[in-house]
């Protein structure tokens, strides 16, 4: 019994590590952009939900695509305002661009969580499960929001790996992470490609920050963990490989529902953490890196 | 100018000297200083519940004629900030006295700089044995501290005295697993239950702890569930939600009692998106219940001004000032030793019952007195969306129900 409620349990996590970290990876793949204001976007999503459903009653759905709504507007306000600014301008040296660039959007994700924290308190709240009620699973009791958050998840994955891997934009971008140089001179704008990836991103992120937050609650101050918790899978995964994110995101999710279950819920975090610091250690590019 | 004209203009600015401080003496205002962690429940309910005394202190014309100047400091749970904060506001603002923080931690950390700097300190959240007992230690130099709130010890006690009457009495509940956070105020809170549960006929299966930044309650729920208790006694100030959404949304068959701080005030409904539906918490108070005469026009004031209902820290703040002010006009004067004094023979119905300070001898030297006589808090189960008193008896609104997914033993 106790097995399958770690795979049950553990399933469920990995899926949103997975999908929480899938944006991160992919604007990092394509456009070099290590995203810190990544945790600031996934609590947007989740505070409009829940606000627009409980205080203006507009109900869960319209809150999740309100949501998913805001938190892309505020991904291309990312780009727009922040990370393409610093990308263009001739006064940061060019060697020196993705460091300011990760600088900037620390410091918006430190902005985004105290605007939140002003406008909705730091008081964490939950976002109402889309789906509510439970079922059993081999005699394990399961809410089915934990059942349809894994289905939504590995939808949006296969529809992104469809959209990537079988469409003529995909291949871009694809070949926008390969090379991106070479993509210029056959006459592509980098520019709409890498505004094309920040609205998948800002999707990817959206969604995730609306699941997240019917299943682990959200809150201001949850924003430096999902980006640590991103940032840990991805570089753990290996910087910028999609597959590398995947595979890392079911390693952490099971290490620390394994450890939550056989040692302590409060040491949850700590076994995924030293096995960053050897896999750093051992392989920096990460399992399937190639930067 | 002329040697006329300058001594003219001398004796006027002598005379406006010696004029302009009596005119700002009589409206001078007495400087209260609050620290609280405004982004939390509780945090905001101690802001909320000062604002609300200060105001209507000054529509009632003050303390002798001067109105209460509140200074509001956001500690951001931290304590450095906290002790800097501290330290201005009884440095550059000159605040007389000094209320609030929910956070023991935080209160732990003040407590020196309160007697270091001769500066009253009311605390009006926070639990934690040890604030009082550090009164206790060495009195005359910690007599400038009071806890304005209940000791972990009697939290423990009226959550005992509550489920004895309730989940035992009521119900035939015979069985508990303690689930509390890890923090100093459930240190001796959960010490108090350990020894109370068992004398009310609760056995206690498991006593578990978990970190405060705990994101997913599953294995915990899962370990209890497997132990068949009947009630969960909890003891959450910093968490509440997510365990309280979990236990709603996996269906966890156990009763959840105990204190879940966070669920005193209705903000949490919404928080939890009503997940918290059939949640028993004990509190200072409850809407809609007379505990005293004070205390229905307060939750009803708070209502209108704020547009939800008060946190358990708004009603000990609320008495608390109320406290300062009472002891201000007595003592006569501004400066700390005085109104200690004053402080030390508080004697005054409040909104959570009879509100008095233990002597320098109690080990909870100026602690709240506890009991039927002076302060018991309430326990309240969430009905409907609505907070109902179902404890003390004399007081309940509505008898103790459960979700259907927990189940009641039969007799």
């Amino acid at each position: 019994m106790l097995a399958i409620q770690i795979l049950i349990d553990g399933f469920a996590i990995s899926t949103l590590y997975a999908l929480g970290a899938l944006g991160f990876t992919l604007i990092f793949g394509v456009s070099g952009v290590l995203n810190l204001a990544h945790g600031g976007l996934m609590v947007i999503a989740a505070m409009i939900a829940w606000y627009l459903d409980t205080s203006l009653g507009t109900g869960p759905y319209v809150g999740a695509l309100a949501g998913l709504a805001v938190c892309l507007v505020a991904a291309l306000v990312t780009y727009g305002g922040i990370v393409r600014p610093i990308e263009n301008s001739r006064a940061v040296p060019a060697h020196e661009r993705e460091l300011f660039v990760l600088t900037a959007t620390l410091l918006w994700g430190v902005m985004i969580q105290e605007a939140l924290s002003y406008a909705f308190t730091n008081s964490p709240i939950t976002v109402q499960p889309l789906i509510a009620g439970t079922v059993s699973i081999l005699g394990v009791r399961t809410p089915i929001n934990e059942i349809f958050i894994a289905a939504v998840a590995w939808a949006v994955m296969g529809a992104l790996w469809l959209l990537v891997n079988r469409t003529q934009v995909g291949r871009r971008l694809l070949a926008a992470s390969i090379n991106p140089r070479a993509l210029t001179l056959l006459g592509f704008e980098l520019d709409r490609i890498y505004l094309f990836v920040w609205i998948i991103y800002g999707l990817l992120a959206g969604i995730a920050g609306v699941l997240l937050g019917s299943f682990l609650g959200s809150g201001s101050d949850y924003v430096p963990g999902l980006t640590g918790s991103a940032f840990t899978i991805v570089v753990l995964g290996g910087l910028g490989s999609v597959s590398g994110t995947l595979i890392a995101a079911y390693i952490v999710g099971y290490i620390e529902t394994l450890t939550a279950y056989l040692v302590s819920p409060s040491l949850r975090e700590v076994p995924a953490l030293i096995l960053l610091v050897v896999v750093i250690y051992m392989r920096p590019q990460g399992l399937l890196g190639r930067r | 100018m002329s040697r006329k004209k300058t001594a003219f203009a001398a004796a006027l600015a002598g005379a406006a000297m010696a004029v302009v401080p009596v005119a700002a003496q009589a409206a001078n205002p007495i400087v209260v200083g609050i620290t609280s962690e405004i982004g939390t429940i509780p945090g905001k309910a101690i802001a909320n519940g000062a604002t609300l005394a200060a105001e209507q202190i000054n529509a009632a014309g003050g303390i002798d004629g001067r109105p209460i100047k509140l200074v509001i400091e956001d500690d951001h749970l931290s304590t450095t900030d906290a002790i800097r904060s501290f330290q201005r506001m009884v440095r550059q603002d000159h605040a007389v006295a000094i209320i609030g923080t929910f956070v023991s931690e935080v209160a732990l950390a003040l407590e020196p700089w309160a007697a270091r700097l001769h500066e009253p300190y009311l605390i009006t959240g926070a639990a934690a044995n040890e604030l009082s007992e550090y009164v206790h230690k060495d009195f005359k130099a910690h007599q400038y501290i009071f806890h304005a709130y209940m000791p972990a010890a009697y939290l423990a006690r009226a959550v005992c005295d509550a489920s004895k009457a309730t989940l035992v009495d009521q119900f035939h509940m015979k069985t508990a697993v303690v689930m509390s956070e890890d923090a100093a105020w459930t240190k001796p809170l959960d010490a108090g239950y350990d020894e109370c549960l068992p004398k009310i006929g609760l056995k206690v299966l498991d006593n578990i702890r978990f970190a405060p930044n705990t994101s997913d309650f599953t294995p915990i729920y899962q370990k209890i569930e497997q132990l068949k208790p009947n009630v969960i006694i909890a003891g959450w100030a910093h968490v509440g939600v997510q365990p309280t959404v979990q236990w709603a949304q996996q269906k966890v068959p156990v009763a959840l009692a105990g204190i879940n701080a966070q669920a005193g005030s209705d903000v949490f409904w919404k928080a939890t998106n009503g997940a918290t539906e059939g949640v028993i918490t004990g509190s200072t108070a409850a809407p809609g219940v007379a505990i005293t005469p004070k205390t229905l026009p307060f939750t009803d004031a708070y209502v209108k001004k704020f547009g939800y209902s008060p946190a358990y820290s708004a009603y000990s703040t609320y008495d608390a000032v109320y406290a300062l002010a009472d002891a201000l006009k007595r003592a006569k004067s501004t400066k700390p030793l005085p109104i200690v004094h004053a402080l030390e023979q508080t004697n005054m119905v409040g909104t959570q019952g009879h509100i008095a300070f233990q002597g320098a001898k109690s080990k909870f030297a100026h602690a709240l007195k506890y009991g039927p006589d002076y302060v018991t808090g309430v326990a309240l189960q969430w009905q409907a969306g609505q907070q109902k008193c179902i404890w003390p008896l004399k007081l309940a609104n509505a008898k103790a129900k459960f979700p259907g997914f927990v189940p009641v033993p039969k007799s």
